[in-house]
């Protein structure tokens, strides 16, 4: 599938859909969206990207092996599971939350580290099937 | 907060399974960090044991939700002993990975997925949520699938799609379960549960949901009908495996039952005579199929189905001295099943060959060795004062009382069963001269092996050893324990005291 109009969208699309995908992350707490919908929208632009310029080349775009995103990700949502017996005294997974929500992100607090931490999970795991697939084919 | 010491034990194995993950090619520095992190949760677990011992009954209400709306878990005796348990058998199985397992399956990430186990099998101890205990036990078959696989031989991927089919099933059946009785009750914690089914008026609907729950969790721990995956599969994976399955993933069944059955549907008289029937079902099949088995895995297999026959039979009983010898014999079971388990990796190891007729001389080449093994071979048996006779005792009274004489009469013949095949197998393993067979050359044999990995291999069955021998000689201290975690369960308003802060 090496045609020059998907090839030059591709280029664009890449930083679109990525920024899509964190948009989608971030709306993610009460409104349609979070972790793993965001993190198969970052996946498809990669796919996209691999289909248009070969895979070689969106590995290097990548820089990590995919699969590695999983447990960074794992680590994240777990720390961000542990944090309130650390932080605060409460018990596991208690949300515990900033005071002022910062301007475009929103408020933070441990669960959006959890939507980050599924977010990198989903990357890392559909990323590396689909590679691994088109590897072997 | 200090009753966060119970939900250590989860935390620690989370954490370094993630940790694992992170040095997926390093398999030599695995073994040290798994080894470690199966130290620690051992410390965490022994921790968790001594404060619930001493302050009774503690939860912990994880998001601060309060109880019946979030999910509380919950460490009652029973829960952190048989957390404790895990930790040990657990610590016992990862040394003897890193020497018994090669390579090949190393590299596919086995000790990160072999924690992700022992976190299943803690959640689904500790939970107080019965839809939580679901997730768990899927966490504790995922990881299993992943373990039963691993290295992809041609029997060994024969033995988990029949291991993967019958307990997807069984997973199937407990959430239809699940969903009858959330249509009745209307909630999902456990203590909540068994204060509202009282008020259903439907007790067809009830009883229909406790036997859906029974086959759920009776094929996921192997009794009567429904057992027959584990013999075509339970042999297949690598002894260590094999050992960590045999010890912990059949007893995760039981548990569920014992909590099911004494906190939700306690003592009802239908589903009493249905549980017994299917123990001295259970005990006479496992034991049949123990006596005709030639491999000694297999053999050891048939004995995890006779023997789970003892503890559902004790559970139909209902009074609290059957209780308390279920529970004994329960603690006895998870320890001695294990190790039975890596001394068929360790007999492995030494002649090529797990197949009684192949075997032989084991006595004349290994004393020390053979007399090591004799030990959880003799307790298995329950040879007094060894760990096998004190639940027994409290099992046979119990059933004598009860004047269940069947279940007596299979319970006697369990153990003459397990004495007969033990005896065979002692004499045709140990004290028959080694026949003429021709041993593979490609194998690197026991003897081959340095000292210290000869060390990290004897260490693992000496330690699980040197438990048993504790569980038969301070009989007295778990047996006090057996009886304060049987009055816990009889008496089921203690732990929906604790839980829901009445």
């Amino acid at each position: 599938m090496r045609t020059i109009i998907l090839k030059s969208a591709s280029s664009y699309l890449l930083p679109v859909l990525l920024l899509f995908s964190v948009f989608i992350l971030l709306r993610g707490h009460y409104l349609p969206g979070g972790g793993f919908v965001g993190g198969l929208v970052a996946a498809i632009a990669f796919v996209l990207d691999a289909f248009s310029n070969g895979l070689d080349k969106t590995k290097g775009i990548l820089k990590f092996h995919p699969g590695f995103f999983m447990p960074v990700g794992l680590m994240i949502a777990f720390l961000s599971g542990i944090s309130p017996m650390l932080l605060a005294g409460l018990p596991l997974m208690t949300g515990i939350w900033a005071d002022n929500p910062i301007p475009v992100i929103g408020a933070i607090g441990s669960p959006l580290f959890f939507d980050i931490g599924v977010y990198l999970v989903v990357i890392g795991a559909s990323l590396t099937i689909i590679f691994t697939i088109s590897e072997s084919v | 907060m200090t009753n966060d010491i119970i939900i250590l034990p989860l935390v620690v194995h989370l954490f370094f399974s993630i940790l694992l993950m992170l040095f997926w090619n390093k398999v030599n520095f695995q073994k040290v960090v798994s080894m470690v992190g199966n130290a620690i949760a051992l410390c965490v677990a022994i921790w968790a044991f001594i404060h619930v011992y001493n302050n009774g009954t503690q939860i912990v209400e994880s998001g601060n939700w309060p109880a019946p709306f979030g999910i509380v878990f919950v460490g009652d005796m029973l829960a952190v002993t048989l957390v404790l348990l895990t930790a040990i058998a657990g610590f016992a199985v990862s040394v003897f990975s890193t020497i018994s397992v090669i390579k090949a399956r190393l590299r596919f990430g086995y000790f990160s997925v072999f924690h992700f186990l022992l976190l299943g099998l803690n959640g689904a101890f500790l939970t107080g949520d019965i839809f939580n205990l679901y997730v768990w036990f899927e966490i504790i078959i995922i990881s299993s699938f992943v373990l039963i696989s691993i290295g992809g031989e041609k029997n060994q991927l024969e033995g988990a799609v029949k291991y993967f089919a019958l307990n997807f099933f069984a997973s199937m059946i407990f959430l239809t379960a699940l969903g009858v009785l959330y249509g009745l009750v209307g909630t999902l914690n456990m203590a909540d549960i068994s204060l509202k089914i009282a008020e259903v008026k439907d007790t067809t609907l009830v009883e229909i949901s406790a036997v859906l729950f029974l086959v759920g969790f009776g094929i996921k721990s192997a009794i009567f009908p429904l057992y027959f995956w584990l013999p075509a599969s339970y042999h297949t994976p690598p002894s260590a495996v094999s050992a960590i399955f045999a010890g912990l993933l059949t007893k995760v069944g039981v548990y569920a039952l014992i909590r099911v059955f004494t906190l939700i549907y306690g003592g009802d008289s239908f589903l009493t005579t249905l549980l017994l029937f299917l123990a001295i079902m259970t005990i006479f099949s496992g034991g049949i199929g123990a006596i005709i088995q030639n491999n000694i895995k297999k053999v050891f297999m048939y004995f995890i189905i006779c023997h789970i026959g003892f503890m559902i039979g004790g559970l139909a009983l209902f009074t609290e001295v059957a209780m308390a010898g279920v529970i004994f014999y329960l603690i006895h079971d998870i320890i001695i099943k294990t190790n039975l388990f890596l001394i068929s990796g360790l007999i492995y190891r030494i002649k090529a060959t797990t197949n009684m007729k192949k075997l032989g001389g084991l006595y004349a080449h290994y004393p020390k060795l053979s007399l090591l093994i004799a030990i959880p071979l003799f307790s298995l048996v329950g040879i007094p004062p060894l760990s096998g006779y004190w639940p027994k005792i409290s099992l046979i009274l119990a059933s004598f009382n009860a004047q269940e004489y069947w279940f007596f009469g299979a319970l006697i013949f369990g153990s003459l069963i397990t004495l007969i095949v033990i005896a065979k197998l002692w004499s045709e393993v140990f004290w028959k001269d080694q026949p003429k067979i021709n041993f593979p050359k490609k194998f690197i044999y026991f003897d081959q092996l340095r000292l210290g990995q000869k060390f990290t291999f004897v260490f693992p069955v000496a330690f699980l050893t040197f438990v048993t021998l504790y569980i038969g000689f301070g009989a007295e201290h778990i047996q006090q324990l057996s009886q304060r975690i049987a009055m816990e369960l009889m008496n089921n308003e203690l732990y929906i005291n604790a839980v829901l802060k009445r």
